[in-house]
């Protein structure tokens, strides 16, 4: 069982001091991924957020060993990083036992970085791919991305007189990942940092690769002030925008269900980038975007063998 | 004890990198390279190696597995050609930038479009620029060669920096040569124990890999590493001549052929410098005082060589296998004449562009550039500075 009492105890693998903004999600999710395993840990950052925030030459904010390469190849990186570790350990130049995770923004990991990542994972590295999605590209300005909800209005894909935001549905890139059969795949949020930790305990003792998506809200792309953070993240998880569960082996999982599921349309109205959505000519996309979520909702429970 | 072999170029590379044994090997398949990762993947299934293999999904990513193994303080290979040199691209500076000691190899090919599977060098020479120590090979054996010797220097504290080692493709890739090997404890003599710098794995001192640097720092970081290049031709020199010492193989920084007394000259990088040397002894015989220059390495540019093997020339003609479109000739052609600069008497110099996409480069062909630089001699002029050789008007 995960515990604030342990965790508290752990030794700190990312600094505080970095200058990620006032309520980013990205060093939470870091933090959270990272309390879930005692072993030594290599960790490889793709180009974004958490990597410019955290290298700033001549400081660095990782108390481990790091490596950043490029935006799309966190996962082909730390594939190279644990194949040398194989390598040394089969000649018996290492003894320890270390583990290795790659964080990506939805930038780096839906979009530019998805064939990298999804050759990572069917050659069945030993490693955990972490997510920490934000839902655009916030490292160069909030950008749109494939994983930017509908609706959502970005600087590439704003609000203007004739289009209303985002024309498009986010990428299930969690569901993407099920289909590469590897040992553990999940969803996770850090409104619910048990079942997070718990989680990425999971990813990082299979034998093999695990992928985990987190949502990360951003205080400055999703326009929230920034100590709601935490608040934004627990109403994605109970309104079935973002649901929290797991696939182990092909088995699916919902490891928490909302007591009440909460409208979608509270959730939308606290952020900005979704206020052109209440004008009454745009209020039919909060109904689709309502229908989706059910939708999504309906068929995440078959998979996992429940019933509404 | 010397082995002969006879087999394709491909396989004297990969020879060459069973001889090696790297810890890891990531690389994607592509005309010409693909013998190179076949026969090693051989290799591997049947335990003549003890290198893991990553079968990547892109050069992309082959690139970038091969920067994070470096970095976790592994010796790293890959080979690739054309447009998966080209797809490597970004990730060439990066593994430069960071200092890594990675040796690829690159079987020229044409780049697209038109596609084309056969030899040119455009691939190698848009990667000119990315901080890469280039060695050109003329056949099999330098190819063997140059692998061997490009790990030394690549690994070495004065350098450490990435290595790419160039041969043509189908000419030389799947010509069947004779070429001669070491034994497997020479090589591995040779090269020695990497020893890794900084590494991923050395958990107790933490190191961040490729911090972002502003305008603070980035220009100092760049500035070593121009330094770290410059200073790689002692390192390749010393390197060569211990390699001598081994296999008695001599494989100078330039090639002279016939330049002691040479009047008219031709300077040509890889296979064609074979070609060439042919024409030359036929010359010869005719009384011409005709030489060959064959570069051994593009980067760090050999100027300092060159410059002195020119002085008493009367006319030099460049060869180069690919275009830099717009420019002012081929890169090689670039080089030279920006070499001969401070020289107080300059020979005359001219340009061909040749062989694009595999164009086959005749004894006849090369006969007339000789032929050019005598008339060129006697006018004292060079009419038309760049010019194709053996293409279609």
């Amino acid at each position: 069982m995960v515990s604030l009492k342990e965790i508290v105890k752990k030794e700190r693998k990312l600094s505080p001091g970095h200058r990620l903004c006032p309520g980013c999600g990205a060093s939470v999710v870091a933090n959270m991924i990272l309390w879930a395993t005692d072993d030594p840990v290599v960790i490889g950052i793709a180009t974004g957020c958490l990597e410019v925030s955290t290298t700033i030459y001549p400081q660095t904010a990782w108390e481990i060993p790091y490596i950043h390469s490029a935006f799309e190849n966190a996962a082909s990186t730390i594939s190279g990083v644990e194949t040398a570790y194989r390598a040394l350990k089969k000649k018996g130049k290492i003894k320890e036992n270390i583990k290795f995770v790659a964080f990506g923004g939805d930038g780096g990991t839906y979009d530019i970085g998805l064939q990298a990542l999804s050759g990572a994972m069917e050659r069945g590295h030993n490693m955990v791919y972490v997510c920490y999605d934000n839902e655009a590209y916030m490292n160069t300005g909030i950008q749109r991305s494939s994983a930017t909800p509908l609706g959502a209005s970005t600087t590439t894909s704003p609000a203007g007189s004739v289009i209303p935001g985002k024309l498009q549905k986010r990428k299930d890139l969690t569901y993407i990942m099920t289909a590469h059969k590897i040992p553990y795949v999940a969803q996770g949020s850090i409104s619910h940092w048990r079942d997070l930790v718990k989680k990425a305990s999971k990813a990082f003792e299979v034998d093999g690769p695990a992928f985990l998506n987190v949502l990360s809200p951003c205080p400055r792309g999703w326009r929230y002030d920034s100590k709601l953070t935490i608040n934004i993240a627990k109403e994605a998880v109970t309104s079935n925008f973002w649901p929290l569960y797991e696939v182990e082996n092909d088995n699916w999982k919902l490891t928490y269900k909302p007591k009440e599921k909460t409208p979608i349309e509270n959730w939308l109205k606290k952020q900005g980038r979704f206020k052109h959505l209440f004008k009454p000519e745009n209020t039919h996309i909060i109904d689709e975007i309502q229908n989706y979520i059910d939708n999504d909702w309906e068929n995440l429970l078959k998979k996992c063998g429940l019933q509404s | 004890m010397v082995k002969k072999h006879v087999e394709v170029g491909t396989t004297a590379v990969a020879m060459a990198m069973r001889q090696i044994n790297p810890d890891v090997v990531a690389a994607y398949p592509i005309t010409p390279q693909t013998a190179i990762v076949q026969t090693f993947s051989q290799y591997v299934a049947d335990g003549k190696v003890n290198t893991e293999f990553i079968t990547v999904e892109s050069e992309h990513s082959a690139m970038s597995a091969c920067v994070g193994a470096a970095a976790a303080g592994t010796r790293v290979m890959t080979a690739t050609s054309s447009a998966g040199l080209a797809l490597m691209w970004e990730i060439l500076s990066v593994a430069s930038g960071l200092r890594m000691p990675i040796t690829m190899i690159n079987v020229n090919r044409a780049l697209s479009a038109p596609i084309n599977i056969h030899c040119d060098h455009s691939d190698s020479m848009g990667a000119r620029d990315s901080g890469w120590i280039q060695i050109y090979s003329e056949n099999s054996q330098e190819a063997y060669d140059n692998v061997i010797q490009a790990v030394r220097i690549a690994e070495s504290e004065e350098v450490r920096l990435p290595v790419m080692v160039m041969l043509d493709g189908f000419i030389i890739s799947h010509g069947i040569e004779e070429f001669k090997t070491l034994e497997d404890d020479e090589v591995r003599n040779f090269i020695g124990e990497n020893k890794p710098k900084y590494s991923l794995l050395d958990i107790r001192e933490p190191v961040t890999h490729g911090p972002l640097q502003l305008f603070d720092y980035y220009f100092e970081t760049k500035r070593q590493q121009a330094d770290a290049i410059y200073k790689s031709r002692s390192v390749i020199e010393e390197v060569s001549r211990q390699y001598e010492k081994l296999s008695g193989r001599s494989q100078p920084i330039i090639e002279k052929y016939f330049t002691d007394d040479a009047e008219l000259m031709i300077i040509v990088l890889s296979s064609t410098a074979g070609t060439a040397k042919s024409v030359v002894n036929e010359l010869r015989k005719d009384g011409l005082k005709v030489g060959l220059i064959k570069p051994r390495l593009f980067r760090p540019f050999p100027y300092f060589e060159l410059a002195e093997a020119l002085k008493n020339v009367k006319a030099v003609a460049v060869l180069d296998r690919s275009c830099s479109f717009g420019a002012q000739g081929g890169p090689l052609y670039i080089e030279i004449r920006s070499a001969l600069y401070e020289l107080v008497q300059k020979p005359l110099i001219k340009n061909y562009i040749y062989g694009l996409g595999g164009r086959d480069i005749s004894l006849e062909n090369i006969r007339s550039v000789y032929s050019d630089l005598e008339k060129i001699v006697k006018t004292g002029r060079v009419e038309k500075p760049v010019s194709y050789l053996g293409v279609r008007k």
